[in-house]
């Protein structure tokens, strides 16, 4: 048996005194720094984790964090959820999806409340419930409504692939992963976002490999740490960003080294490519279309796909935010969530006005909710 | 969303691909279609959604923690 125990994976990650030794280390070094450092964090646990452990005011000055779109339910435009719900409304349909996507509001109301009016709504915690359910109810429709990064696609096409072997006629799915390469892309590709560094996300980086990312780095000369979720991961990615910045250096680097390989779970990828499929073209909330940007289900499985089955309930209309909603510019470091005027007004974490708010890991929920916490 | 929890294999299942997985005291069965390399009881795995993701690279840990213990250790002799 291993050396290692289980809690030194946990309690290692977050010791008080490495915290504070990796700090100290980080602001003896940050005055050489020739412009302030803004680091982007492209995943939505870092931000909770950022704002949740107060790191981002223990930092130096010069050194900030801009909040990505890193946040799947976050990004998730009305007219899907709108979707989810149009379907949830269907007579023998049982709606399943993952538990966060449930509270998020579409144009008039979410799955939540769609659920309490009558419909059979259910969050699942592993997708894998979804054949099950289909099994034991075989005179209603189950329907996965597929949600998330590239953390979750490998989940989804297992799911396809159960369905088709087990021949399943009664499960369905809506698929709406979204990927993390072509979001940084467009948050960057205007040159307006000020943004000079990116942490890498710790668990899509687990599935892609962070080799994902080495054209972010020769596209834009940033450098990007892949850093795993824990305060002490963030905050030694964060060194060795500040490192790079010194010796004037733009490489793609893995602080996650525990789980995250250059080439990554490369038998899950191998699911993804089977059963799933770039969409042309997607629509994120805030950012607007995005160009390969998402997955749906492949072509060759179209007995299994909801959204082929039922094209002639799905509501199509392209569904904004309100104006008042600054979400866009945060993405791209131009605003800060206490610059727009809704934020914690109109627009808080029961009733979000803008995708930023609606769930717990993205920037104005983040900061509604840690805003002041100081480590 | 995207949380993963490390986690140790305690009992494999082969016969429908799952293992038994403790989460620091809770054990639950977990999907490991996902893990195409050999998998061990002992094993630390991380945790997405009911499913394995990958196993943890156990010596990169140690290798993390020593670097830490190194670290703290300088900061406290600069301190003296």
């Amino acid at each position: 048996m291993s050396d290692l125990a289980l809690k030194d994976l946990y309690q290692g990650f977050r010791d008080p005194e490495t915290i504070k030794a990796l700090l100290k280390q980080i602001a003896d070094k940050a005055p050489g720094l020739k412009e302030p450092l803004k680091i982007m964090e492209v995943c939505g646990g870092h931000t909770h984790s950022i704002m949740k452990y107060g790191i981002h005011q223990a930092l130096p000055d010069n050194i900030e964090f801009i909040h990505g779109p890193g946040c799947p339910v976050c990004v998730m435009p009305k007219e899907r959820i709108d979707q989810a719900i149009a379907l949830a409304q269907q007579p023998d349909v049982i709606l399943t999806t993952l538990g966060d996507m449930i509270r998020v509001p579409g144009s008039k109301s979410s799955l939540a409340q769609a659920r309490a009016q009558g419909a059979d709504v259910r969050p699942l915690y592993d997708p894998m419930d979804a054949v099950k359910l289909a099994q034991e109810n075989p005179d209603k429709t189950v329907i996965y409504f597929a949600i998330g990064f590239e953390t979750t696609t490998p989940m989804t096409a297992v799911l396809v692939q159960m369905a088709d072997q087990l021949g399943l006629t009664n499960l369905l799915l809506h698929v709406n992963h979204v990927l993390v390469p072509p979001a940084v892309h467009a948050v960057m590709a205007d040159g307006q976002a000020k943004v000079n560094a990116f942490i890498g996300p710790s668990h899509v980086s687990v599935i892609t490999g962070a080799k994902v990312y080495q054209p972010i780095v020769d596209a834009y000369q940033t450098p990007v740490v892949v850093s795993g979720f824990e305060p002490v991961d963030v905050l030694e990615a964060v060194l060795m960003l500040v490192e790079q910045k010194l010796a004037d250096k733009a490489e793609l680097e893995i602080q996650y080294t525990r789980a995250v390989t250059i080439d990554g779970n490369t038998g899950a990828q191998a699911m993804v490519d089977k059963y799933l499929a770039v969409r042309p073209e997607f629509r994120w909330r805030g950012l607007g279309n995005i160009p390969n940007s998402a997955l749906g289900l492949s072509p060759d499985y179209p007995h299994l796909n909801a959204e082929i089955k039922f094209k002639d309930i799905l509501p199509s209309e392209e569904l904004d935010d309100h104006k008042a909603c600054m979400c866009g510019d945060i993405l791209k470091g131009l605003a800060k969530p206490t610059d727009c005027k809704v934020f914690g007004r109109g627009c808080t974490p029961q009733t979000p006005m803008g995708s930023c708010m609606v769930s717990s890991e993205g920037a104005c929920h983040a900061h509604f909710k840690y805003g002041e916490v100081i480590l | 969303m995207c949380l993963s929890i490390p986690s140790q294999v305690v009992e494999l299942h082969p016969e429908d691909t799952t293992a038994t997985v403790d989460t620091m005291g809770v054990t639950r069965r977990v999907s490991t279609h996902l893990i195409s390399e050999p998998l061990n009881v002992g094993d630390y795995v991380l945790i997405h959604v009911g499913f394995a993701m990958n196993k943890i690279d156990e010596e990169a840990a140690k290798e993390s923690l020593e670097l830490y213990k190194e670290i703290v250790e300088k900061m406290e002799a600069e301190d003296v």
